[in-house]
């Protein structure tokens, strides 16, 4: 059974790969997100905006499981990531893949080894064919193959970027979580990551959660866009809804000088 | 709603038709199962057929690992002189393919680390070139605090006064309790071992002689010497090279700071204020540890020993002692700060430098200690 296609449940619409309900997550005191719903549709890409430290980044680190939450539920793939057994959270491991802010490459291997550390990890494959793995997923993601023996002070910051994703898609994931993933990039190397994320995701199926500011990316490659604030998700729509949607913060990000500029 | 993770076992079946030869795929061909499908495909290739067809019609799930299988096992078969097609594979997999095709990893050109006794004598050299850097490196930073240093006293005000009393209090004060502690069981030993030798000659009294001199001349600052170069040695040499690992260092060559001035000189001038401290320190506790032995072990009460070690040492004796320490306090400063500005971009360089720090600061020391004690002897005290 392909889970991307065949999968239907009651009250859930068809093949969310990610249910958010009721996510309270919070430092101290004062909650920064609070009883938070959020769908991720299979095969969609989604853009995540949203003020600086209104919590975009909280929300995907809660969703991984590397902040505790004080209450709510996460379904990755229908399952409750709360109640798994540790066998079951190693496969939910193998399905997503994560691109951190910084890249997050481990520093002591090279490229190739980084893109084969979730392979070892997981499986037991042949050397040969790892190798040649790790390469088709370097140049998928537009990396040249010299780079392949290259440690990851010696990248530049697109690079790493490219490095970092395509370790992310070791595994061939069905969900892939993407931290800001244009930012430090100048705009042509940002458009073509924009092109390479809808075209991995034409390729391998992939479905695409992706913080972004960027409103070039939001108005080429995202299918639907989410808007954080008031810490819970204001609004999910089109890029065009997003034009009529009646919020202050809303209304500047999208009908603000910059954006005009993009839709001109 | 669940949505399960199913693995189904890749499989492949052929069937021949004259000089034609079907491969039929079918289960899951990922990357979860990509050893045992590239284990089924294995000899394929040399089997005897004038054309194949790949057959993917019946394949469940497939990724690019499922994918550059087949395209591989194309290239073999077309390499050999076969005619080979893949077909029958679901439309949503043609962009798949096509990135497969356009991306194809070839021949990995692996290089092979050299053997033999032209790479062993070349690592000789290269081990020989190194040390010779690591000498300048270490006159270039001595060069580098002395020129800093000399600056700051004849202006003051460039002395860097706080950062100089945090690193004190780092390196010094909160080594008093480990080093006190230590150097009063050393003491204690020292004096338990010598009493019970001594006694069987009727020499009780000299025990006092032996740990007076053994300490207050070698042991002490020794033994405190090690202790600061694994404790805040290998602290210097990481938080130095980290701050170069994240850049910190540039930024400061760029502001205009020296990073020696910035860096260096603060931790250096509070080692050596602090590691005669320290000695002193150990000293002390040391003859204590050792009376309060005495006096359990041999019955010789604190005053007979406090009387017997005036006899036994002198000022001198306590001095030869300290005068090493501001000494070894610099050979630890200068490896561990000339250490950490060597770490490069990994996780992995930064611990390696503080080892090397700490094993290279520890062997230095005792190197000048031994240097110390050829040159008392040749001075006659």
């Amino acid at each position: 059974m392909d889970a991307r296609v065949t999968s239907t449940a009651p009250g859930a619409s068809t093949a969310d790969v990610l249910t958010v309900r009721g996510l309270t997550v919070g430092f101290g005191d004062a909650p920064v997100l609070e009883n938070l719903d959020l769908d991720v549709h299979a095969g969609e890409i989604l853009g995540f905006v949203g003020g600086s430290g209104t919590g975009k980044t909280v929300l995907m680190r809660a969703i991984l499981g590397l902040l505790p939450k004080r209450s709510g539920t996460i379904e990755v793939f229908g399952t409750d990531v709360d109640h798994v057994s540790d066998e079951e959270r190693r496969q939910v491991g193998q399905r997503w893949g994560v691109l951190f802010q910084q890249g997050a490459l481990f520093s002591s291997l090279t490229v190739r080894q980084n893109i084969q550390v979730p392979m070892r990890e997981h499986l037991r494959l042949p050397r040969r064919l790892m190798d040649e793995l790790a390469l088709l997923k370097l140049e998928l993601t537009g990396l040249p193959r010299d780079s392949a023996d290259k440690y990851p002070s010696e990248l530049s910051g697109g690079m790493t970027k490219r490095a970092s994703l395509a370790r992310a898609l070791a595994l061939d994931p069905e969900l892939v979580f993407l931290d800001e993933p244009t930012s430090g990039l100048d705009p042509i190397g940002a458009a073509e990551f924009d092109d390479l994320i809808g075209k991995l995701r034409d390729t391998l199926g992939l479905t695409v959660y992706m913080i972004t500011h960027d409103l070039d990316s939001l108005y080429t490659v995202c299918d639907r866009i989410a808007v954080l604030g008031n810490r819970k998700v204001l609004v999910t729509g089109t890029y065009g809804e997003m034009l009529t949607y009646d919020h202050p913060w809303v209304h500047a990000y999208f009908r603000g000088e910059r954006a005009r500029r993009i839709e001109s | 709603m669940n949505i399960p993770l199913v693995l189904e076992q890749p499989k492949v079946t052929a069937s021949v038709h004259g000089s034609e030869m079907r491969l039929t795929f079918s289960g899951d061909w990922t990357v979860q199962r990509a050893a045992e499908a590239e284990r089924l495909l294995a000899g394929v290739a040399d089997r005897d057929a004038g054309s194949v067809v790949l057959d993917l019609s019946a394949v469940t799930a497939l990724d690019t690992a499922g994918a550059w299988l087949v395209v591989r096992l194309r290239d073999a078969l077309t390499a050999k002189g076969r005619s080979a097609a893949i077909e029958g594979y679901d439309d949503s997999y043609t962009p798949l393919f096509d990135e497969v095709e356009e991306h194809k990893p070839h021949d990995i050109a692996e290089a092979l680390p050299r053997r033999g006794i032209v790479a062993g004598v070349e690592k000789v050299g290269r081990r020989t070139v190194d040390v010779w850097h690591d000498a300048v490196d270490l006159v270039a930073i001595l060069g580098q605090f002395a020129s800093g240093l000399s600056a700051c006293l004849v202006n003051v005000t460039r002395m860097r006064g706080i950062a100089v009393l945090h690193h004190f209090d780092q390196t010094g004060r909160t080594a008093v309790p480990i080093i006190a502690l230590m150097s009063f069981l050393i003491g204690g030993i020292i004096a338990q071992q010598g009493a019970f030798y001594l006694r069987q000659f009727g020499a009780d009294q000299f025990v006092v002689d032996l740990v007076g001199v053994l300490v207050l001349r070698e042991i002490g600052v020794l033994l405190t010497a090690i202790m600061v170069a694994g404790r805040s040695g290998s602290a210097f040499t990481a938080e130095i090279g980290s701050m170069k690992m994240r850049e910190e260092i540039d930024a400061m060559h760029v502001i205009g700071l020296r990073p020696v001035e910035v860096l260096v000189v603060p931790r250096l001038t509070a080692l050596m204020i602090a590691l005669p401290i320290l000695a002193f320190i150990a000293d002390v506790s040391a003859l204590a540890g050792a009376g309060l032995v005495s006096w359990a072990y041999l019955g010789l009460t604190p005053q007979a020993f406090v009387i017997r070690l005036q006899e036994a040492i002198d000022l001198q004796t306590l001095y030869i002692g300290i005068v090493k320490a501001p000494v070894m306090a610099l050979i630890i400063g200068l490896i561990s700060c000339a250490e950490g500005l060597k770490v490069a971009g990994s996780a992995e360089s930064l611990g390696r430098q503080t080892t090397v720090a700490v094993v290279k600061a520890i062997f230095m020391v005792i190197v000048v200690d031994g240097l110390f004690a050829v040159f008392f002897a040749a001075i006659n005290i």
